[in-house]
């Protein structure tokens, strides 16, 4: 384990400590928030009692499935389409800068007059959300192709769909990756985010509806299941992210 | 015979592999740049089989006409034949080009680099096998077959680069800088082994060198090219033998060669250093 490593896994593993020890202390009270370890052992019962758990989990992560495709595909396609039309992307550059500064969530409530609570509402939400940051990762990834291997691409005599499947493609691949990953991270919030503000269904739901009702057990495993997935996927990806660009770059 | 380099007149035998009549190329205006004259008019031929390097300032058009003789700039002016045929804006058959920046492809290992071009001309797996094989021992990289470029130095990533155009067995070779990454004893090394597989295959080879030592001993002949627009301001008639190597470079001829082409060279890198302002590249210092 390397030092950073060390350093940030003393970091997560004391600030949960400190947590456990205020909670139990009674520093911060019950009402507030339950100690880790309860949250834990909170996420266990309801994941093996509750007959709405699977369900959930399962709306939620088939929602995100779709959101993810589309953000990503679309996101990508719509990245080749702007790079071949500069005018165009002049245009749009300053929207897809300005893009995430703006709270996408006030258009949930059109969503939803539009689609109707459900399914399609929450996809349309997390893709929304996702869908620019893969955007502007395209058009990075196109940019940054080098210059040479394209050229290498013409004196081969690549035709234009092999020279986009054997050569451009795999250049763009690192900054592409990098696109992917935010893409997904933000379909995962927007998503959970849509159903915590109005769903029938779905893991962020719950969250919302146990909250609502004071329920702080339930919430607080809810809570820890959503914080543990959505670090898993994102350390996943950063895992092979960092593959990748260790071997384009040097 | 006269072994002394002698100034020679632009040849229009029937032999010329390539052609170029009056080639010249401007790049276009590009927002807040104005248009750059880049190259030419240029007029000479090329030999079928032999061994040109040109030397220039630094900017001076070299890659440019590089890039205009493989097809991947069309010129403004002039045309090109290349076998007496008029090229048509694509890539001619037969050039491999090693370009000046590292072109290696990093998802792909030393070995698979090298076959890329022969997969892609559907060769039998057993002959692809058998050049990169050969490639490979030539080029130094065996034990470096399944490493990846990122694992690879710059001088050794453009040596794959090299193989990779060689194992094609192209019979218009293009070179811009090939070994500007490399350390000079390797580049004489490497310099000897190009003149080799120049002498096997009987290419025409146009080798683009910063070296003016490595232009004198490598070629047939050396063209020189003035600062920007590149036009040539001299070519140089070498009259080495074929079978050379790197030892030319006692004789006294070799000398008399390359301090000819510092002569040439000194008042037009002088231009091109002034005209780019800090830009004090060696291109021209030996
Ligand atoms: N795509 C381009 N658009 C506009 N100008 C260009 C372009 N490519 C090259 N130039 C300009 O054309 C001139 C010649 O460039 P070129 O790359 O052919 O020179 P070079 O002799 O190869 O230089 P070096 O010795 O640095 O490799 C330079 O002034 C350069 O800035
Ligand atoms: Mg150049």
């Amino acid at each position: 384990m390397s030092r950073v490593r060390l350093i940030q896994t003393l970091l997560i593993g004391g600030s949960v400590a400190l947590l456990e020890i205020l909670c139990r202390a009674g520093v911060i009270d019950h009402f507030t928030m339950i100690p880790p370890s309860d949250m834990l052992l909170s996420l266990i019962r309801i994941a093996r009692t509750e007959s709405w758990f699977w369900p959930d989990v399962l709306y939620t992560l088939r929602n995100l499935a779709v959101a993810i495709v589309i953000a990503v595909a679309g996101g990508f396609l719509i990245g080749l389409g702007v790079h071949a039309v500069p005018r165009l992307r002049r245009c749009l550059d300053p929207l897809f800068s300005s893009y995430y500064s703006v709270p996408t969530f006030v258009l949930y409530p059109l969503l939803i007059v539009i689609f109707g609570i459900g399914p399609a509402s929450l996809i349309v939400m997390g893709a929304l959300f996702g869908v620019v940051a893969m955007i502007v990762a395209t058009l990075t990834a196109l940019d940054r192709i080098p210059r040479a291997l394209i050229k290498t691409a013409r004196i081969m005599r690549l035709d234009a769909l092999r020279g986009v499947l054997m050569v451009r493609l795999p250049a763009a691949a690192p900054h592409l990756f990098t696109g992917l990953k935010l893409a997904v991270a933000y379909c995962v919030i927007g998503v959970i985010a849509g159903e915590f503000i109005l769903a029938t269904a779905g893991i962020g739901r719950r969250l919302s509806f146990s909250y609502n009702n004071f329920d702080n057990q339930t919430m607080y495993g809810v809570l820890l299941l959503i914080l543990v997935f959505a670090a898993t996927l994102n350390a996943l990806l950063n895992i092979w992210e960092k593959r990748l660009h260790q071997r384009w770059y040097r | 015979m006269n072994a002394r380099p002698r100034l020679v007149e632009t040849d229009h035998s029937a032999t010329a592999h390539v052609a170029f009549r009056s080639v010249s190329h401007t790049y276009p205006a590009r927002a807040g740049h104005p248009p750059v004259h880049a190259l030419g008019p240029l007029d000479f031929n090329l030999n079928r089989g032999e061994f040109l390097s040109v030397v220039g300032p630094s900017g001076c058009g070299k890659t440019t006409l590089l890039e205009v003789l493989a097809g991947l700039v069309k010129p403004e002016g002039g045309t090109i034949e290349i076998d007496g045929r008029a090229m048509t804006g694509d890539v001619p058959d037969g050039v491999g080009v090693v370009f000046q920046e590292d072109a290696s492809f990093p998802w792909l290992t030393v070995a698979d680099n090298v076959a890329f071009g022969l997969r892609r001309a559907g060769l039998p797996a057993k002959e692809i096998a058998g050049r990169v094989d050969y490639a490979l021992d030539f080029m130094g990289l065996n034990q470096f077959r399944t490493a990846y470029p990122s694992q690879l130095s710059g001088g050794m990533r453009q040596r794959v680069c090299i193989a990779r155009t060689l194992v094609t067995r192209p019979s218009l070779i293009l070179l811009d800088e090939p070994f500007g990454a490399l350390d000079q004893q390797t580049r004489l090394l490497m310099g000897e082994e190009l003149l080799k597989l120049w002498r096997e295959t009987g290419a025409t080879v146009m080798l683009i060198t910063h070296s003016l030592d490595e232009a004198a001993m490598l070629a047939d002949r050396v063209a020189v090219m003035s600062a920007r627009p590149g036009r040539f301001i001299d070519i140089i008639e070498t009259r080495w033998p074929r079978e050379r190597d790197s030892s030319l470079a006692s004789q006294p001829e070799f000398g008399v060669l390359t301090s000819r082409l510092w002569s040439l060279l000194r008042e037009e890198s002088r231009k091109a250093m002034e005209s780019s302002g800090a830009r004090s590249s060696g291109a021209t210092a030996r």
